[in-house]
């Protein structure tokens, strides 16, 4: 039965006009003959003409209800009057095209920003990580102190301690950073590659297994193990063309065979896309380091066994490692306790807040563009208020009129909204490409929950947008319109007061996304101008690592870099060159204990650190970091003859605050267990190791000491004369020439190490200022838009005023009050909000408080302009208005 | 239900279409005039029913493909539009009376089980 009603009526709304036509007049046809039979039947019996033909139509009844409920029978009379809905608004849409366009492209532009972002903080922030049972897994960090500092790497003497004895773990394994000279085969180019040294039960940690070859083994991570590595499926590829026949042979790495165990899956891209192979996590550490708890500089992953919580898991190996650190307190900087994070979290890192951030602008931008319409429609509701009122009296259910009113709303949304998510696919592409440090960037890609977004979003605007104008124009005061004048009513009062509500939230929401911004601009600004403490034009840096045998001594990384520098030096457009291990804005690298040999020693447990450089007697001039105090290294301090060191007035202003550095010694043991004396000879400007961070104490050692645990990581800083980038070739041909097999990495200008260290917060920054500057145009559009109406509807009311001898000054400030005062209580409202908002994106500000009052006092006065602009024209209007011509307009 | 007043009664919603295919099922096609006249003549005008009231249910029979008219003339020589019970319709005629039945003895065993 149901069935066929379905297919009747859908046949019903198939066929067409003419079809409707054949079948109305053969239903006329056919009950005009039915009466012509009735009437027969009662003139048979004897009633006149005109009689018979009065009890015919009695007895059929009304034709017209009949007639009706025959075409009712072939049509979805719900779907029906919804195609009738769609059409009247095609038809306002069509009178007013500009506005339609306007309103559809500002509903894309916010609906595609909205799901773009979503899909970005969907992949990023919510999705669980690829691993099985991801929940399970957390990383464990050390701390040190009371209360407990920052966390911290672990060591592996603490790792292997804590693997015996953490029974709420599944699996616990340990991996860090390294990184080889790869040598160059079958013609390739030798290239220097990160790389993981992991212990071996790392991947089974995981969850994952090799997709071609085998796991690594107990056996292979073993310091007198040979040498093996696990392949990553994209340097598999890039590297070996994917040939499977690469299992069991070997691979060069410093110099050294490593045998391939096996390919790791295409999705396994932790810790970051970056990383090309895997070695065993002994086999890459040095024996001393595999049994110290004092260097902290592994990371450690663990699975929880099921059902434990991770609180109670990492409180017994917490204890575990506070009875280490009570043994062991004397003996050099030791971790505390343990604490666990999430490894989502930890994967995620810092993105978090700027993503957030940059969400909620864009649910902000999207609500007002929503206010903004729903605003525009009130006023066309107003417009339609007699017609309306009409269709009320003879008899439009309510219903039926809110459903007319929103559908043009749902239109401009749902068309919108299509565009819009065509955009969210660009817009995301161009996010990740824009973005360079997103965390889990290769995971980016919209899914189920994006689509449910989407459609929840649009629908939202949709009635955001349409269900406000449609419920003030169709109140129960609706039939008033019939009786009301065109002179002002108790309604229309209403409507404005509506407006103006809508309105004032609008500008709330504006002060909060142009507070917002403006912090983060002005936190972009510090950052950018943060002085790195160096020269930064026609610097030219590049980096390469001496490893493996052929620099293993100390002679050999010394005799390379002389030569090289002494090349270096000798090039033409080369104003200066030296070498360090680290560049200014080149990241943390590492750190040393400083203990003073000149001071007491420090009560036990105790420890200091200083960031570790080296440098070659040329580098502080060649990159424009001066020297305050003191001297420079000389040519002649090299080799065994190195225990020299120069340190910053951080360093100064840390460790020797009331006396003088010079002469003073560092106690370093690197080279014997003793340790020996390094003499301070020179105090040098400070620099930044990363740009947003604070100053910190540094101390550099001559790099020409070539002991190769310092010595082997090497920056060449090149000052140029000319453009620097021009140099780049030149100035690697002279390094390859010196050796052909040795790659070079991160050739990068002083400039663009800065860049890229503020691209991130640029980019974040300027997004929102983007989304603010349209949320600031969207409401001072509104502003106008109701305004001008306000000033059309008073336009006889002022008219008397004026015929009343109302001044024209009066006037203009009467409709500018009107205007500005929305603009006043949401100005106050927004930075109330504000205050509170900001705070949530402290940790994204550098440098700026969240109540930073130039940005507060900058919003307030841009708004004010702007709302002011807004309101002047419609001001104008109204006082330039006739009073003659105003009260003949009735 | 006391017959003696000879109250007219509202028809059952959806028996109509059930009634006019028993209709034309007994006396072969007929026009709508023809329907509505021995409706009354069986129920002894116990259907309060006008006479249009019929048509809706002509369109919507129709439209299921349960009877198919076609225009005739009536022995007064007057142009009607004749209905006849389809192939579809003797089925579908079957299955609801079929319904009908059991639903009425249903409805019946209940009443009578409360009296």
């Amino acid at each position: 039965m149901h069935v066929r009603w379905f297919l009747a009526r859908i046949r019903g709304l198939l066929r067409n006009a003419r079809a409707d036509e054949r079948a109305s007049e053969e239903r006329e046809r056919e009950i005009a003959a039915h009466l012509a039979l009735l009437e027969e039947e009662f003139r048979a019996k004897g009633m006149t003409a005109e009689e018979a033909r009065r009890q015919a139509h009695l007895r059929l009844g009304n034709p017209t209800m009949i007639r009706e409920e025959m075409r009712q029978m072939g049509s979805f009379p719900l779907l029906e009057n919804l195609w009738r809905d769609v059409g009247y608004a095609l038809r306002q849409m069509r009178k007013s095209p500009g506005f339609a366009v306007t309103a559809i492209l500002v509903m894309a532009l916010g609906i595609g920003a909205n799901v773009a972002l979503f899909t970005v903080v969907r992949s990023v922030l919510l999705r669980p990580l690829p691993f099985p049972d991801p929940n399970r897994l957390v990383m464990l960090y050390g701390y040190q102190g009371n209360p407990p500092g920052p966390n911290h790497y672990v060591s592996a003497g603490d790792f292997y301690d804590w693997q015996k004895t953490g029974r709420g773990f599944e699996q616990m394994a340990i991996w860090r950073w390294t990184g080889f000279n790869l040598a160059g085969n079958g013609g390739e180019l030798p290239e220097f590659v990160n790389a993981g040294a992991g212990s071996w039960n790392l991947f089974s940690t995981l969850g994952v297994q090799p997709v071609i070859g085998r796991p690594f083994t107990a056996d292979d991570d073993q310091p007198s193990a040979a040498p093996t590595a696990m392949l990553t499926w994209s340097f598999f590829h890039r590297r070996f063309n994917g040939n499977p026949s690469i299992i069991g042979q070997t691979v060069r790495l410093n110099g050294k065979p490593y045998v391939i165990r096996g390919i790791l899956p295409q999705w396994f891209t932790y810790p970051d896309p970056t990383i090309q192979l895997w070695v065993p996590f002994q086999v890459d550490t040095s024996v001393e380091d595999l049994r110290t708890h004092y260097n902290h500089m592994s990371q450690v992953v663990a699975r929880l066994r099921p059902g434990v919580s991770a609180t109670s898991a990492v409180a017994e190996v917490s204890a575990v490692q506070h009875q280490l650190y009570l043994r062991l307190n004397g003996g050099g900087p030791i971790a505390q306790g343990v604490v666990s994070r999430p490894m989502l979290e930890d994967v995620v890192g810092d993105v978090k807040t700027p993503l957030y951030t940059l969400l909620a602008s864009v649910i902000c931008l999207l609500l007002i563009a929503c206010l903004n319409l729903s605003n525009l429609l009130v006023a066309r509701s107003a417009a339609r208020r007699r017609e309306t009122a009409i269709r009320t009296a003879l008899g439009s259910s309510r219903m039926q009129l809110i459903g007319q009113q929103m559908t043009e709303s749902l239109l401009i949304c749902i068309t919108g909204g299509v565009l819009g998510v065509a955009l969210a696919g660009l817009a995301t592409h161009w996010l990740v490409m824009r973005w360079t440090d997103m965390p889990r960037a290769e995971a980016i890609r919209p899914d189920g929950l994006v689509l449910v977004f989407a459609f929840g979003i649009i629908a939202l605007t949709g009635i955001v947008a349409g269900l406000l104008p449609a419920l003030s124009g169709t109140d129960a005061s609706v039939l008033m319109a019939l009786q009301e004048g065109a002179r002002g009513s108790s309604g229309s009062k209403a409507r404005a007061r509506l407006r103006k509500a809508l309105l004032t939230l609008e500008i709330a929401l504006t002060v909060v996304l142009l507070v917002g911004a403006g912090l983060l601009f002005r936190s972009f600004l510090r950052l950018r101008s943060d002085d790195l403490g160096c020269a930064t034009k026609n610097i030219l840096t590049m980096n390469f690592f001496l490893r493996g045998d052929k620099y293993h001594k100390q002679a050999q990384i010394v005799s390379f870099d002389t030569q090289l520098l002494e090349k270096i030096r000798r090039l033409p457009g080369v104003a200066a060159a030296g070498l360090t291990n680290c560049a200014p804005g080149g990241g943390y690298y590492g750190d040393m204990e400083v203990n003073i040999s000149e001071h007491p020693p420090l009560p036990a447990g105790q420890h200091r650190f200083a960031i570790f450089r080296t440098a070659d007697p040329g580098y502080f001039s060649a990159i424009g970091i001066p020297l305050i105090r003191g001297r420079l290294f000389t040519p002649d301090e090299r080799m065994d003859n190195d225990k020299y060191v120069i340190v910053n007035q951080e360093f100064v202003r840390d460790f020797f605050p009331h006396e003088d550095p010079l002469g003073k010694h560092l106690h370093e043991n690197w080279r014997s267990a003793a340790g020996e004396d390094y003499e301070i000879v020179g105090v040098v400007g400070d620099t930044l190791y990363e740009i947003g961070q604070p100053k910190r104490a540094m101390m550099w050692f001559p790099i020409l000491g070539g002991f190769p645990g310092n010595s082997s990581d090497v920056v060449l800083a090149v000052r140029t004369r000319g453009e620097p980038e021009a140099m780049t070739l030149t100035v690697q041909k002279a390094i390859a020439s010196l050796d052909p097999e040795l790659p070079v990495k991160n050739v990068l200008t002083m400039e663009q190490i800065v860049g890229q260290s503020t691209a991130d917060s640029s980019f974040s920054a300027k997004l929102v200022l983007a989304f603010a500057g349209v949320s600031l145009l969207l409401a001072a559009v509104g502003l106008y838009g109701v305004l001008a109406y306000l000033v059309t509807q008073r336009t006889q009311e002022i008219g008397i005023r004026m015929a009343l001898g109302a001044e024209r000054e009066r006037v203009l400030s009467l409709v500018l009050l009107d205007g500005l005062r929305p603009a006043f209580i949401g100005l106050g409202l927004g930075i109330a909000a504000s205050t509170a908002a900001t705070r949530l994106i402290r940790s994204a500000l550098y440098g700026t408080s969240p109540l930073d009052a130039t940005v507060f006092v900058s919003v307030i006065a841009t708004l004010l302009v702007t709302a002011l602009a807004a309101c002047l024209l419609p001001a104008w209007r109204a006082a330039r208005i006739d009073p003659m011509q105003a009260l003949r307009t009735e | 239900m006391s017959s003696k007043e000879r109250e007219p009664v509202q028809i059952l919603q959806g028996t109509l279409d059930l009634i006019v295919m028993r209709t034309l099922e007994t006396i072969g096609p007929q026009h709508a005039y023809q329907i509505a006249t021995r409706l009354e003549q069986v129920s002894e005008s116990l259907l309060n029913l006008n006479q249009g009231t019929l048509y809706p249910a002509l369109v919507r029979l129709e439209q299921y493909g349960w009877i198919r008219g076609e225009w005739g003339r009536t022995e007064n020589n007057r142009e009607a539009k004749f209905y006849a019970l389809t192939k579809a319709g003797r089925k579908a005629l079957e299955r609801e009376t079929e319904r009908w039945r059991t639903m009425a003895g249903l409805v019946e065993r209940f009443l009578a089980e409360e009296a």
